[in-house]
């Protein structure tokens, strides 16, 4: 295993600037989840490393040696792919024993068959290795092809959204065994997701891409709690953040449109470094209907979810989204009383969206 | 109830729809019987039709030569072999005396005395034989030439960024634009000036140029068909470019190769105005010699119909042989999109 680090990787297809100066590094077994949304150079990032693609400036480096000049073959990565690209030919073995059977590893075949049985009992697809592959479910060739990447050991994994095409139920079963095997393995593996609550889960890390540019990099707790860009703090979560415009004066923090006056005191940053006028990041969670509450609205809108139930609190002109558990015994029209937890509010500058620091 | 079930499952039921659910057989309804004879009854019908032209050329082949020109024309008739006798041999016509003479003899052959019964003899073998392997070479190496090349550059021109891509696809395509018969004279003249006039070589060469168009441009259909991923896959798994291709891009495209390579086959094989221009002796293929028997007093129909036959078989051989990768789609499938 091995880490990889990327220096000012830049990519142009054609006019498109799909990736711009980015740099990051992942560390020796670490699950580091590139989060994005489409079109974000996800995918561009990870074909760079396999050496699929190959980038305009910049460069790669696993442990520290350059690789940019090295073909794919000879990088010795993995790549699990979002269409399986099971080879359509061959069996479920035929498959786990082709990266083994590759000229350059001249394994004997006796040595192949031992990791091929190994692995697929690993991944619970032992059953399935004399089928071909067309005539298997999304979730055993998802196996098939992440026994394809585990069973040559490599320096690196590299994911490409691996569970997008799956079903939701087996999505999260697939989730919770991915992790595991890579906890177990102890192996580096770079994770690549527009999904945010894959990020969340799996991730040691998580670098967020935006427009082909990194926009923040941390850990699950950095991401969500302390969200860099708006565009970050709209990423992860669900519901969304709620992102007011709002006002200051020193004292008093006003969310425009709406009545909503909160005093200054015990939020988590100075209101002395905030603009007179900012966005107001509020995580739905944070918004607390309480009968105590300071503040007022009304109920536009529920949605019960069964674990918790979604408010639409209509404050003046505005609507805040808040999160209850469990069924909320209120209903469309009433008015409510909430309350805010002021140590947990988010501040962004207005106009380039990013956040000011405590 | 349960024949409401049934009728439900006839309904759907033919090469559009998926197998849903098994139905008894003794349980399908007279009604849906009877609509599943009348489509085969229809479908032999119309392959019938289809056919009678293959069929009276193969009646002419065994006719006998009064009964191939008979009019009218004659369905029942007792076969004989004296087409065939025509084909493979070169015959003379005896004068009366000759005829009795030879008419004493005991030790002629079975071909003999049916030739001699036509006031005919045997002079010697004609060369149809030698005719029908030229067109077996020429034909078998060009298809094997045009589809290998075909296929390494259609690979290339749906893999690799190629300057001018399109241009050189479309100038490739427009060889086929000019109908062939216009070049033949230029290429007369220039085959005869560099020595490949009536041999192996030039016509190979002919026809591999005129099918590498088309080959290429089919098996581009094709490989763009099979994902790029496969190949990726391959490469990051330890693969080198041409290793791939071998391992993941030929077995997947065998169906289109298979496709290529009796169109190729077909044309080669069939092919008439160059063959009749460009050939002579040596390298003579049989299109062109199998209406050369038009001959001597009369059209031996049944002649032409014999060499038309045994004509025909090879390329029905190949045909058959290769019809199930004919039917294309069948590697397609295990990537979802």
């Amino acid at each position: 295993m091995s880490q990889i680090t990327l220096q000012n990787i830049t990519k142009r297809f054609g006019t498109v600037t799909a990736l711009n100066n980015v740099s990051f590094e992942v560390k020796h077994a670490e699950f580091f989840v590139l989060l994005g949304p489409t079109g974000a150079g996800k995918t561009t990032t990870l074909r760079i490393i396999a050496g699929l693609t190959k980038q305009d400036a910049g460069s790669v480096a696993f442990d520290g040696q350059p690789v940019d000049t090295l073909p794919p073959a000879d990088r010795d990565v993995a790549f699990v792919f979002q269409q399986y690209s099971l080879y359509p030919t061959m069996t479920v073995y035929e498959n786990l024993a082709f990266p083994l059977r590759a000229p350059l590893r001249r394994m004997k075949e006796e040595e192949i068959r031992k990791r091929v049985t190994e692995t697929a009992e690993v991944l619970r697809i032992s059953h399935l290795l004399q089928r071909k592959t067309a005539r298997l479910s999304g979730g055993e060739m998802q196996r098939v092809s992440i026994g394809r990447a585990i069973v040559r050991n490599p320096r690196v994994y590299l994911m490409d959204e691996p569970l997008s095409n799956l079903d939701a139920k087996l999505r999260e079963a697939l989730r919770v065994e991915l992790s595991h095997l890579q906890r177990t393995q102890g192996s580096t593996t770079l994770f690549v997701t527009h999904d945010q609550i894959e990020a969340l889960t799996m991730a040691d890390r998580i670098g967020v891409l935006n427009h082909g540019c990194i926009v923040q990099v941390g850990t699950p707790e950095d991401i969500y709690d302390r969200p860099a860009t708006t565009f970050v703090a709209q990423l992860v979560g669900s519901p969304k953040i709620n992102l007011l415009n709002a006002a200051t004066d020193g004292g008093v923090i006003t969310i425009m449109d709406s009545d909503v006056h909160l005093p200054a005191c015990e939020l988590c940053t100075d209101p002395a470094n905030l603009p007179c006028e900012f966005i107001l990041g509020i995580r739905p969670e944070d918004v607390r209907p309480d009968p105590a509450g300071l503040f007022a609205g009304e109920i536009a809108l529920t949605e019960p979810l069964g674990v918790e139930t979604l408010l639409h609190i209509r404050i003046g002109r505005q609507t805040l989204v808040s999160t209850v558990p469990g069924i909320s015994p209120l209903s469309r029209g009433e008015s409510v009383r909430f309350g805010i937890v002021r140590e947990r509010l988010h501040f962004f500058d207005r106009t380039t969206g990013v956040r000011f620091s405590e | 109830m349960a024949s409401t079930r049934v009728e439900h499952a006839f309904s759907r039921v033919g090469p559009g729809f998926a197998v849903v659910e098994s139905v008894r057989v003794d349980q399908i309804t007279p009604r849906a019987r009877l609509g599943i004879t009348a489509r085969l009854i229809l479908s032999i019908i119309i392959a019938f039709v289809m056919l009678i032209p293959v069929l009276w050329m193969a009646m002419t082949a065994f006719k006998a030569r009064p009964d191939a020109t008979a009019s009218p024309p004659k369905v029942i008739f007792v076969p004989s072999l004296d087409g065939f006798i025509g084909l493979f041999t070169n015959r003379t016509q005896l004068s009366a005396a000759a005829l009795a003479e030879q008419q004493q003899r005991t030790d002629l052959n079975f071909w003999e005395r049916q030739t001699l019964a036509r006031g005919m003899r045997i002079l010697g073998p004609s060369k149809f034989v030698s005719q029908l392997s030229n067109s077996l070479i020429i034909a078998i190496s060009s298809t094997i030439l045009a589809v290998t090349l075909g296929l390494l550059s259609a690979y290339a021109f749906s893999r690799y960024d190629i300057p001018g891509k399109r241009d050189w696809l479309f100038f490739i395509l427009s060889t086929r634009m000019l109908p062939a018969v216009v070049v033949t004279i230029p290429i007369f003249l220039m085959y005869r000036a560099v020595g490949l006039y009536d041999t192996h070589v030039g016509m190979i060469l002919l026809y591999t140029v005129f099918n590498l168009s088309f080959s290429v441009w089919l098996l581009k259909g094709f490989i763009d068909e099979i994902p790029i991923e496969y190949e990726e896959a391959a490469l990051v798994d330890g693969y080198s470019r041409l290793q791939a291709f071998r391992k993941i891009v030929l077995p997947q495209c065998v169906t289109g190769i298979a496709a290529t390579a009796v169109f190729c086959l077909i044309f080669a094989w069939n092919e008439y105005a160059f063959a009749l221009m460009l050939t002579s002796e040596k390298a003579r293929t049989a299109p062109p010699a199998i209406p050369a028997n038009l001959g001597i007093g009369g059209i031996e129909w049944h002649v032409i119909a014999a060499g038309s036959m045994l004509f025909l078989i090879p390329v029905v051989i190949v045909t058959f042989a290769l019809r199930q990768y004919l039917l294309r789609g069948v590697t397609f499938g295990a990537i979802r999109q």
